[in-house]
């Protein structure tokens, strides 16, 4: 099931409509690589203990989401701690939407290793 | 029986490259730690079942798991409640009965009430008074360790930590899974540390010492997060004591290391192997072919040849 903040439910809508042959109800679970390729959303993988791609630049209002990929829970947390993902299972994603501009540093709080940067720019 | 022609040739750092390799095979069961003359040796549980009943005073025993991850379902292990209850069965099965357990953290995989309650089902049926300290699994419930503390925190302090007294050995589990900082490793934090140093302040240095604590208190792979950032300066509080023994999980394989005084010893999962470092892109279960896991489970062992020289760990199957 892909946990989603509130304002991103229509990203959510719009991956299980992109994924044919699956039941809205259980598209989250086969995510998104597609949604690299919607306006306005950024796809982060999480493989074998790594953001990727680790470092990216968004436009304001771009809505990034990170998918698990691996048999071992993740989080997603901003250093900040402006935003933070309940933890990810195997396949399980997180959105957020990135309104403010800056540089978003951010781990995963199971395995701090893992790091990854957001820059967010004007649109 | 022994086989001193399998002992593990020891690199400078004192770990054993072989064990490395042959804990790939994995034993997933526990580890039954025997106290003589204040430097514990560990013997492989299925080791310990087969070994006769020692004739003379019963040594003071007490026995290590770790990394149950009760709820974890994938590659390599499909299974880890059936595995945990096989380790039960091992304990049970032992000649002579360890005073007690300590579990080394990653009970459950996802701190899901459903997993603790599978877990505390399973090692009750141990029948011995056990001993917890978190791992990064156990605190990710909402309220991000709440769960484990009204589980497992009693007459504990901070994130979970606190000591004990046995048999003249002086225990004490601290938690290094809380507040991890971004880039880093395992982290104790400066309230634990202070607590540390007050509560070995009024003990003879002739006390023996187990600290146990979930991810390596040393730096085993600091790529992985295989360390603990704040663990030197817990040690250095250590260093007065002549023996001191550091129990550890997290990383799912055997790994030790002699360090003056100090014995460092890592644990067996009862859930899935890791890799060893180096040796995969990532720390992510260790996948074996499916035919192999039970075989590889139930027959995987782990013999402690100690000498006067460090100890060293010698992982080998039971058959074939
Ligand atoms: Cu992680
Ligand atoms: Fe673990
Ligand atoms: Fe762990």
């Amino acid at each position: 099931m892909i946990k989603v903040c509130p304002a991103t439910i229509a990203v959510a809508i719009l991956v299980a409509v992109g994924a044919p042959g699956v039941a809205p109800a259980s598209a989250a679970d086969a995510l998104p690589t597609a949604l690299s390729a919607g306006i306005g959303t950024v796809a982060v993988r999480i493989d074998n203990f790594t953001f990727t791609p680790t470092d990216i630049t968004v436009t304001a209002g771009t809505t990034v989401t990170w998918t698990n990929g691996d048999d071992i829970p993740h989080t997603v947390v901003a250093s900040d701690r402006s935003f933070r993902s309940p933890v990810l299972d195997t396949d399980e994603g997180f959105s957020f939407t990135f309104t403010a501009i800056g540089t978003f540093e951010y781990f995963c709080s199971l395995h701090p290793h893992m790091v990854g940067i957001i820059r967010v720019v004007a649109s | 029986m022994r086989h001193h022609d399998d002992d593990p040739k020891l690199d400078a750092d004192g770990i054993a490259r072989r064990g490395f390799l042959e804990c790939m095979a994995w034993a997933g069961t526990g580890v039954l730690w025997s106290i003589g003359g204040g430097l514990p040796s560990s013997l492989g549980l299925t080791r310990a079942l087969a070994a006769e009943a020692p004739t003379g005073a019963a040594p003071f025993t007490f026995l290590q798991i770790s990394d149950s991850h009760v709820g974890f379902d994938k590659p390599a292990n499909p299974d880890a409640t059936a595995t945990l209850r096989e380790a039960v069965g091992r304990i049970a099965g032992l000649p002579v009965k360890p005073s007690f357990v300590i579990h080394t953290g990653d009970i459950s995989h996802l701190s899901k009430d459903k997993e603790f309650d599978d877990a505390d089902q399973i090692l009750r049926e141990v029948g011995l008074p056990m001993f917890f300290v978190p791992g990064e699994h156990d605190l990710l419930d909402e309220g991000r360790g709440k769960s484990y503390l009204a589980r497992y925190g009693k007459g504990s302090r901070g994130a979970g930590w606190y000591s004990f007294d046995q048999n003249g050995v002086h225990f004490v589990g601290l938690v290094n899974v809380v507040d991890l900082k971004a880039g880093g490793l395992g982290n104790l934090g400066a309230d634990q540390i202070a607590w540390l140093e007050r509560d070995l302040a009024g003990l003879p240095s002739s006390t023996p010492i187990v600290v146990f604590a979930h991810i390596p208190l040393w730096t085993v792979a600091a790529e992985w997060g295989w360390g603990t950032a704040d663990g030197a300066q817990a040690l250095g509080h250590l260093k007065r004591f002549g023996s001191v023994t550091v129990l550890n999980g997290h990383i799912h394989q055997v790994m030790q290391k002699i360090e003056g005084n100090v014995t460092f010893h890592t644990a067996r999962s009862t859930a899935f192997p890791q890799p060893v470092p180096g040796t995969a892109p990532s720390p992510g279960p260790l996948k074996v072919p499916a035919g192999e896991l039970r075989k590889l489970l139930g027959i995987a062992t782990v013999d402690v040849v100690s000498g006067d020289g460090p100890l060293a760990i010698v992982d080998r199957p039971l058959a074939g």
